[in-house]
């Protein structure tokens, strides 16, 4: 609605260039040339704020509600009530907290994983192209598949490939730990970075192949070191894709569900707020306190994304420039 | 000094050029390891596939993928393909028209309603899902696939719109003033002079969308029930499955991974524009 309020005094700037173009015709005619235009966009447009937007007015509408499932003549206006238990709830903050771990630790690490990677195969060398296809199979596989793989069949501690690896190199003997028991987060965080590195080394690689190479060449005849040429123009030509990567990375890994729910359940203190929120909804039916904990998500990805989209929005600013 | 050039230019030397192939050969078979491992595993028996330290060598058997498919998957991977497939037609059909009001001859404040549909990729799914359980459970709609098909356009909607925006982007204008001069029909104009150009975009996107929708799980886990369950939610019955069946789990995560694998190695060039939402060319 606001898009279509603001774009009506552009139109008239349309309108204006339109009739200088097309001399003198009538308003009826100009009218129809913008709406000619904006046509193709409505369904669209349309289809997104009812599917998405819609709801999310109604998430916000039982978030000051009394609402839960189990208690059904219970149901009232709540006020804040909602969000002050959401965030004085131990269970909740460190949900918050595992969230923020999660998604930092992943696309930190995948990050600089792939960042390595990318500098690796950006030479040429024989088995390149294989290489690159092992490289991606790990983001082509099912997510649940892949949580599936990593709990039952690498960190498994009585059959698992992990500590099979362990008894080949050590001996009968070898430490046989409990992977998932031990370290439950950081075998989330592993196996998500072993999912994503692929897609950022993707992203950075097409990144290293764009850079002109005849600058660089020069840059190496006039006697720089292979550091200052990476430091000085390599790293800021990558600036834009490491950007997009991390903000890509960064979308998906926040709302992780299938690894979080796969690997662990949630248990071992690895619940993450996508996680608490489907289950205070679909297993304790508290809709309001969801429908709170879910507001307070949606404020602090927006938060995040503003900063974001504003470094972002200056690549595409110059991609579509061109 | 040559070895640092040898990154910079892409050009081949041996010496450190040699040791640094190596590395990357390792890494890249380190990356691919535990999917080879699933799908050795598949092949193996229970007893073997459970065995500590592992038994690489133990014969090969399609147990485990008979005993998976006796668990009867075909309806949840048929819910899947009719999900992922009718759903991506949709997208495509709604993100091209509004990808070429976006692109050319752009409407004006396009780059807002670019980002309004970025910023829907924003809001997590938790924070929708329960007005859609609601308003599903009130009128009958739970457990049913259009419900899925529906999400699954807004799901990929956005990505559909960045990357074919990007892709139509690049058709020349002057193909379209041509085509203005003779008179061709908005309709006409895009069927007969922009949709060839953009076909192999199309393709990708539509590649994508496929993905993404065969993947989701938590939509489908919440909204479906017996009827309507797909592939990932068939899987997630494995979660809590014990060490006698881990033949079995290996064989169903590489059945419904297939139609991924295949897709994304068919079209691993246009995964990363895609990905990307066509930013990166």
């Amino acid at each position: 609605m606001s898009v279509d309020s603001k774009s009506d005094t552009g139109a008239k700037a349309g309108r204006r260039r339109a009739a200088a173009r097309s001399g003198s015709q009538g308003t009826m005619m100009r009218t129809a040339g913008d709406w000619a235009r904006r046509g193709p966009l409505l369904p669209a447009l349309i289809f997104m704020i009812v599917v998405t937007q819609l709801p999310f007015v109604v998430t916000i509408i039982v978030s000051f509600m009394n609402w839960n499932a189990y208690y059904p003549d219970d149901r009232g206006f709540a006020g804040f009530a909602n969000f002050r238990r959401v965030l004085t709830d131990a269970n909740t903050r460190h949900a918050i907290w595992v969230t923020i771990l999660l998604t930092a630790g992943v696309v930190l690490v995948s990050l600089v994983l792939g960042l390595l990677i990318a500098l690796l195969l950006d030479r040429r060398f024989r088995g390149r192209g294989a290489v690159r296809t092992m490289m991606i199979t790990p983001f082509l596989v099912v997510p649940v598949a892949a949580a599936l793989l990593w709990k039952h069949a690498l960190y498994n501690p009585t059959y698992g490939l992990f500590n099979g690896v362990l008894k080949w190199i050590f001996g009968a003997n070898a430490p046989q730990p409990d992977w998932i028991s031990n370290q439950p987060l950081w075998s989330i965080i592993f196996a998500l970075v072993w999912q994503w590195t692929p897609f950022m080394m993707l992203i950075l690689l097409a990144g290293l192949q764009s850079r002109p190479l005849d600058v660089i060449e020069a840059a190496g005849i006039d006697g720089a070191n292979q550091w200052e040429i990476f430091r000085y123009m390599t790293l800021p030509h990558l600036r834009q894709y490491l950007e997009l990567s991390a903000l890509l990375g960064s979308i998906y890994v926040v709302q992780n569900f299938d690894a979080v729910f796969t690997i662990t359940s949630g248990g071992l203190g690895t619940a993450n707020l996508p996680y608490t929120i489907y289950q205070t909804f679909y297993t304790a039916h508290d809709y309001g306190r969801a429908s709170a904990a879910g507001v307070i998500v949606v404020i602090g990805t927006i938060a995040i994304a503003t900063f974001a989209l504003r470094s972002v929005s200056t690549l595409f600013r110059e991609e579509t420039g061109k | 000094m040559s070895s640092q050039v040898t990154i910079v230019t892409g050009k081949k030397n041996r010496g450190g050029g040699f040791v640094l192939s190596g590395v990357a050969w390792i890494v890249g078979i380190l990356f691919v390891l535990p999917v080879l491992w699933m799908l050795l595993t598949s092949f193996h028996s229970e007893p073997n596939a459970a065995k500590n330290p592992p038994d690489v060598a133990a014969p090969l058997t399609l147990d485990g993928y008979r005993s998976f498919f006796s668990t009867g998957p075909w309806p949840s991977i048929a819910n899947s393909l009719t999900s992922s497939i009718l759903s991506t037609v949709l997208v495509i059909l709604l993100a091209f028209p509004a990808a070429y009001a976006l692109s050319i001859r752009p409407v004006r404040k396009w780059t807002d309603v670019l980002f309004f549909f970025l910023s829907t990729k924003m809001l997590p799914v938790v924070a929708g899902l329960l007005p859609i359980y609601l308003f599903a459970q009130s009128v009958g709609f739970l457990d049913n696939i259009w419900l899925l098909i529906i999400l699954y356009t807004s799901m990929n909607l956005p990505i559909a719109v960045w990357m074919l925006r990007s892709f139509l982007s690049e058709v020349p204008v002057e193909i379209l003033e041509a085509a203005s001069v003779d008179g061709a029909s908005l309709i006409r104009t895009l069927r007969s002079v922009v949709a060839p150009v953009v076909t192999p975009g199309i393709a990708s996107a539509a590649l994508i969308c496929f993905i993404f929708s065969w993947n989701e799980l938590l939509f489908a886990r919440v909204l479906t029930g017996t009827v309507a369950q797909t592939a990932p939610v068939f899987l997630t019955g494995f979660v809590t499955s014990q060490g006698l069946f881990l033949a079995k789990v290996c064989a169903a995560s590489i059945v419904v991974s297939l139609p991924v694998l295949i897709a994304g190695f068919a079209a691993q060039d246009k995964l990363v524009q895609g990905l990307s939402l066509g930013a990166v060319k």
